[in-house]
């Protein structure tokens, strides 16, 4: 259980890492905060035979409010400066929510914000977090940038649009809108483990206090980032109530989600889990978005 | 083998150098390198917590980190704990004193989670501390005296 070799580089700035990719990216694997990929490496799962280490870019760490209220945060920002951010509780809420059910404390020292949602993995809380605050990712390649929606960027299991000589950069998290509460629901069997389900939820009420909008995004339920808009539909123009919060719940528990199951849940088990984290994170979204 | 990096950083306070190979785990260089045998490896993917020690004052998983990334750093494992030979640090008193280990291959990993939790938390709760130790795995006490000597050692009397 021991990584097999490999050619290894630290570059000092973002200009050197994306000449690096230019020349070697298809043979390579971008090491970020490692919790995930030096597992895989450990296990022998993943032999690349050139290591690019970013942990040497200071550049790649920062966050900074933005002008739309927002937050933005440079790829390589440590997980555990998101979770203890001042900035990041007042302007996005929904990440003060999630960032303490990611992994264990060490995990969040080293793992990094840009890793851990160019990793994909449909188990984890970040892309769920990105895909239900509408965040946008900004990726450089050899002579060019783009931006891409979350929705966009996460493709299939461990899949995003993140090419071999792509270089996700900034994460960009949009400002959260007057009116609105956030939940972030998932049940482990111990803390810290993966969730068997999970869900993201964002209600934002209009003047009269109905419902104007929602949103709900599930963890563990599909091959990313699974949402359920017809449920999250039926919310719109309502007013509060637990029969309503119930029918959303089973509208996106039976017809909208794809659990798997795994050795810890059956799918059965999933969908039930699905059900009762979409009425608690409804109820408190809605709380939040009152209050 | 591969062609060997150069590797210079501090542990417990003491400045070394060595010449390793890039794929070589920062558990292992502590353990073979180094010869500070206290951290422990169990898993080597990150669960359960044995190889944790600080870097820079944070704790980490030694075996998900490469012996060159710590280049430059400051370390801590556990042998940097005890303030001399005679005398054990205030935790390691509490686990003596209140049976926190058995096998002991979990402790070292604990103390090191524990340090700067208590640093940031000098008088947790029980659970607070059950939450702080989720990412450490026991396989011996069954974790009720490790509660113990964790509340012992932050809650003088």
């Amino acid at each position: 259980m021991k990584p097999a070799p490999f050619v290894y580089h630290a570059p000092e700035s973002v200009d050197q890492a994306i000449e690096l990719l230019g020349e070697v990216g298809e043979d390579a694997k971008l090491l970020a905060g490692g919790q995930s990929l030096v597992p895989a490496m450990n296990f022998r799962i993943l032999q690349p035979s050139v290591l690019i280490d970013l942990n040497r870019i200071d550049a790649l760490t920062y966050l900074e409010p933005t002008d739309d209220g927002g937050v933005r945060m440079g790829a390589m920002t440590r997980q555990a400066a998101v979770e203890h951010s001042e900035e990041v509780a007042k302007r996005v809420p929904l990440l003060q929510l999630a960032m303490p059910l990611i992994a264990h404390p060490q995990i969040r020292n080293r793992g990094t914000i840009g890793g851990s949602l160019a990793h994909a993995d449909p188990a984890a809380e970040l892309p769920v977090a990105a895909v239900a605050a509408d965040a946008s990712f900004v990726i450089r390649h050899n002579g060019s940038q783009r931006t891409v929606a979350a929705p966009e960027f996460f493709q299939g299991m461990f899949t995003t649009d993140l090419g071999p000589q792509d270089l996700l950069v900034e994460i960009q998290w949009p400002g959260t809108p007057a009116r609105t509460g956030w939940a972030f629901e998932e049940v482990t069997r111990r803390s810290g483990d993966y969730a068997m389900a999970g869900v993201a939820a964002r209600v934002t009420l209009a003047q009269d206090g109905a419902c104007e909008q929602a949103r709900l995004v599930y963890l563990n339920v599909g091959d990313g980032p699974t949402l359920a808009p017809q449920a999250a539909d039926m919310l719109r123009g309502q007013s509060r109530s637990s029969d309503l919060f119930a029918e959303a719940a089973d509208k996106a528990a039976a017809d909208e989600i794809f659990p798997f199951g795994n050795v810890h849940a059956s799918p059965n088990y999933q969908r039930h889990l699905a059900r009762v984290l979409t009425i608690r994170a409804l109820e408190n979204a809605w709380q939040r978005a009152a209050g | 083998m591969q062609p060997l990096h150069t590797v210079r950083l501090t542990v417990n306070g003491q400045a070394y150098e060595r010449q390793v190979e890039p794929r070589l785990l920062l558990s292992d260089f502590l353990r073979h390198e180094l010869a500070l045998t206290g951290t422990h490896v169990g898993c080597e993917h990150g669960v359960c917590g044995a190889c944790t020690i600080l870097l820079d004052g944070q704790s980490v998983r030694s075996c998900l980190m490469l012996a060159v990334q710590a280049e430059g750093h400051e370390l801590k494992t556990v042998e940097g704990l005890a303030p001399s030979p005679d005398e054990l640090h205030p935790l390691q008193q509490a686990f003596w004193e209140k049976h926190g280990l058995q096998c002991g291959f979990c402790t070292a990993g604990i103390m090191m989670t524990l340090v700067p939790f208590l640093e940031t938390n000098e008088r947790p709760n029980e659970n607070q501390i059950r939450e702080a130790l989720s990412g450490n795995i026991c396989r011996c006490t069954g974790y009720q005296h490790i509660i113990d000597a964790v509340l012992h050692a932050s809650h003088p009397s």
